[in-house]
């Protein structure tokens, strides 16, 4: 019982006119409670596909997929939408925070679908939640008086309130700066660290390389399935250039395209 | 259920392990428990309404306006037909009124003074108890238009002769001084009531009691006012004169005598209760016949019966139906902001596509996004509608202070227009709310 995911064969077709776009060609791994996992590819690879997926967005063609014990693919929308509640932290490219809302009342969001839960205790799990990503201070700021950073925060914050099985996080950084992204992924780095199973799926090298195993998705199969750390086999070398100027994407990509 | 099985009981004590599907129930249990309530998807739909209120009041002008329309339209019809009825019935109640010339002989009237006429003999017919066990009273009338003068004061005024038993029959009261007695009409007294409206332009400074008015040539001597009644048209007591029968008859309009018997206009009777108006006019209707030798079967007649409840209830239903046109047209104008409704929740749907994704995302499902978004439109269409209760029920009474109409506001009329402004933001509602459920979280998130 230690698997959190279990994916077997996962295969799912979109049918787009007389078209049969195959997205997942029989994917299959298991992801253990507390492991922190990128998953990466280049755009149209499947990787969104998986993702969603992951998040119970979307249900398999064929194939199983088991998320805490939970045979996801037998599950009606109802119940996938009780499991995104309950298991799933969502953290988007985008934040997806509610504009009129103020940063607390975005954070007690999940919880009011939860139900059962008072206001009261709502608010104070909320900002529990926000002092744990640090915005305590600014539980009352609506998100346009928030930078990027603190919005990303915010919508963290939003994922944990739940006391999620996993953190899934679709490009945390790709609306962030450098020094930004920095830090965002070292909140989730500190979050692993204290139990937390966390799912990065990015196209960045640089947001990859900060987690401790790597799933790359090729045409809708798993080509690689690695510790991060042997991800990059000259990684003396990189070391070595990172030490003079960070790879560029391009350079990443030339490095992984043809391997 | 298995506990009863003997081998189940002897097993009990131990703790069995959960199988596999066991331990699924549990957890499918314990995820469908809970669920976000109704009064916290309420609190979503009114924040999304109060953080826009400028959206929000304009999308409720079209249900507010329906509303007021049909509060407004239904209260002036309601106002209409009460003021209607009130002076039908300030005229006296239950009454029968005979007019001679048959109601299907169209044209074609007799000459005064022919054997068609209604007389006096005809009154006193009717009086008979044993004949006409339930008529109560009988009023004799004869009345003409005549130039009434008073000083420099003038007016042309209805003047009814009637018996001192017209004031009982028209339920008739006096403001002051007194009414025509038997007196006056068996020594053709001049002497004259004066109706409220004629003895205010008469006597505009008042103390018209004891005064003279000449009509058409002649002296009378005001002995009475009556009481405003209050109706207005339809034969107001408070446009009229009142003068002895007799001196109606004989000196003023010069009625002919048939038969050695005065003539009348008309003869008023009164049935003695509401139920047995019917019984009563067949009564006058035999009654008449035999006094002028008629077929009994009623194909010569040469009198027609004017029953009150008739008038009353064509009238009411004439006015009702207005009433209800009007309010089918303010309805069409509720319909309208429905429809504005769903048009601006249709609009919000696709402005809010990634918040619905999002809150899909977060946990809510199909039923707790549609319940948001039908609330917003009830909502909607719920502020619309009180306010538009608010503003119709001003113009009622703002028509009813401005003294063109009499209006009446009622609970039934308030209570019909809310709920129809509800059942159309509820309706008008489903489409947006609807579309808004089914929207898949993965498009609807990343939608720009």
């Amino acid at each position: 019982m230690n698997a959190m995911i279990v994916a077997q064969d996962l295969r799912r077709t979109y049918t787009m006119g007389e078209f049969e776009v195959q997205a997942l060609r029989g994917v299959s791994f298991e992801i253990r409670r507390g492991e922190f996992v990128a998953i990466v590819g280049p755009s149209g690879s499947g990787k969104s596909t998986l993702m969603n997926m992951i998040g119970c967005l979307d249900t398999p063609t064929s194939g199983s997929y088991h998320l805490d014990g939970l045979p996801i693919e037998q599950l009606d929308p109802a119940l996938l939408s009780a499991v995104r509640n309950r298991k799933i932290g969502f953290v988007f490219q985008q934040f997806h925070l509610l504009a009129r809302s103020t940063a607390l009342e975005n954070v007690a969001l999940p919880l009011a679908y939860r139900g059962g839960i008072s206001a009261a205790e709502r608010h104070r799990k909320a900002a529990a939640a926000l002092e744990r990503v640090g915005l305590g201070e600014r539980m009352g700021h609506r998100p346009q008086e928030l930078s990027g950073g603190q919005q990303q925060r915010v919508a963290i914050a939003r994922a944990l309130v739940t006391d999620p099985a996993l953190l899934l996080a679709d490009e945390p950084t790709g609306a962030l700066d450098t020094k930004t992204s920095a830090e965002i992924m070292g909140l989730f780095a500190d979050l692993n660290r204290a139990g937390m199973t966390v799912i990065v799926v990015t196209h960045e090298p640089d947001v990859a390389r900060q987690t401790k195993r790597l799933l790359e998705i090729r045409d809708g199969q798993l080509v690689r399935d690695v510790l991060t750390a042997d991800a990059w086999p000259d990684e003396t070398h990189v070391q070595k250039a990172r030490s003079r100027r960070l790879p560029t994407r391009q350079q990443w990509r030339l490095r992984h395209e043809h391997a | 259920m298995s506990t009863h099985s003997p081998v189940m009981k002897r097993v009990a004590p131990i703790a069995i392990p959960m199988n596999e599907a066991e331990r699924l129930d549990a957890e499918v249990d314990a995820l469908m428990d809970g669920g976000i309530g109704w009064m916290e998807t309420l609190g979503f739909a009114l924040t999304t309404l109060r953080t826009n209120p400028l959206r929000t009041l304009l999308t409720t002008l079209g249900v507010l306006i329906g509303v007021a329309a049909v509060v407004a339209l239904l209260s002036i019809g309601r106002g209409a037909q009460n003021s209607i009825t009130a002076s039908i019935t300030s005229n006296g109640a239950n009454l029968l009124t005979v007019r001679s010339g048959a109601s299907s002989s169209g044209g074609v009237r007799g000459a005064v003074g022919d054997s068609s006429s209604l007389t006096m003999s005809d009154a006193e017919a009717l009086t008979d108890s044993t004949r006409n066990p339930d008529i109560a009273q009988v009023s004799p009338e004869y009345s003409g238009n005549a130039q009434l003068v008073a000083g420099s004061n003038n007016v042309n005024a209805r003047v009814t002769g009637a018996s001192a038993i017209y004031a009982s029959v028209h339920n008739s009261t006096l403001a002051e001084g007194g009414f025509i007695s038997a007196d006056d009409v068996s020594t053709t007294a001049k002497v004259i009531v004066l109706g409220a409206n004629v003895s205010k332009t008469l006597f505009p400074d008042g103390g018209a009691l004891g005064q003279t008015v000449r009509v058409t040539g002649q002296q009378f001597t005001v002995v009475g006012v009556l009481a405003s009644s209050g109706g207005s048209g339809f034969g107001s007591s408070d446009d009229g004169v009142i003068i002895p029968l007799s001196t109606a008859q004989r000196i003023l309009f010069g009625a002919r005598s048939v038969g050695g018997s005065w003539t009348v206009s008309t003869i008023v009777t009164q049935a003695s209760s509401a139920t047995v108006v019917d019984a009563a006019q067949a009564e006058v209707e035999t009654t008449m016949r035999e006094e002028h030798s008629l077929a009994l079967d009623g194909s010569a007649d040469n009198f027609s019966v004017i029953n009150q409840a008739t008038i009353l209830a064509t009238v009411t239903q004439t006015t009702q139906m207005l009433t209800m046109f009007l309010a089918a047209i303010a309805a069409i104008s509720l319909l309208v902001g429905g429809i504005g409704i769903m048009n601006i929740m249709l609009v919000s749907v696709r402005e809010r596509t990634r918040e619905i994704g999002l809150r899909k995302a977060l946990g809510a499902c199909e039923g707790d996004i549609m319940r948001q978004f039908l609330f917003e439109s009830l909502a909607l269409s719920g502020v619309g509608g009180l306010a538009g209760l608010a503003l119709g029920s001003a113009i009622a009474l703002a028509v009813n202070l401005s003294g063109l109409l009499t209006t009446t506001l009622s609970w039934d009329v308030a209570l019909l227009a809310f709920g129809f402004a509800l059942a159309v933001g509820l309706f008008f509602g489903i489409a947006p709310a609807r579309s808004a459920a089914r929207l898949d979280p993965i498009v609807a998130l990343r939608y720009e």
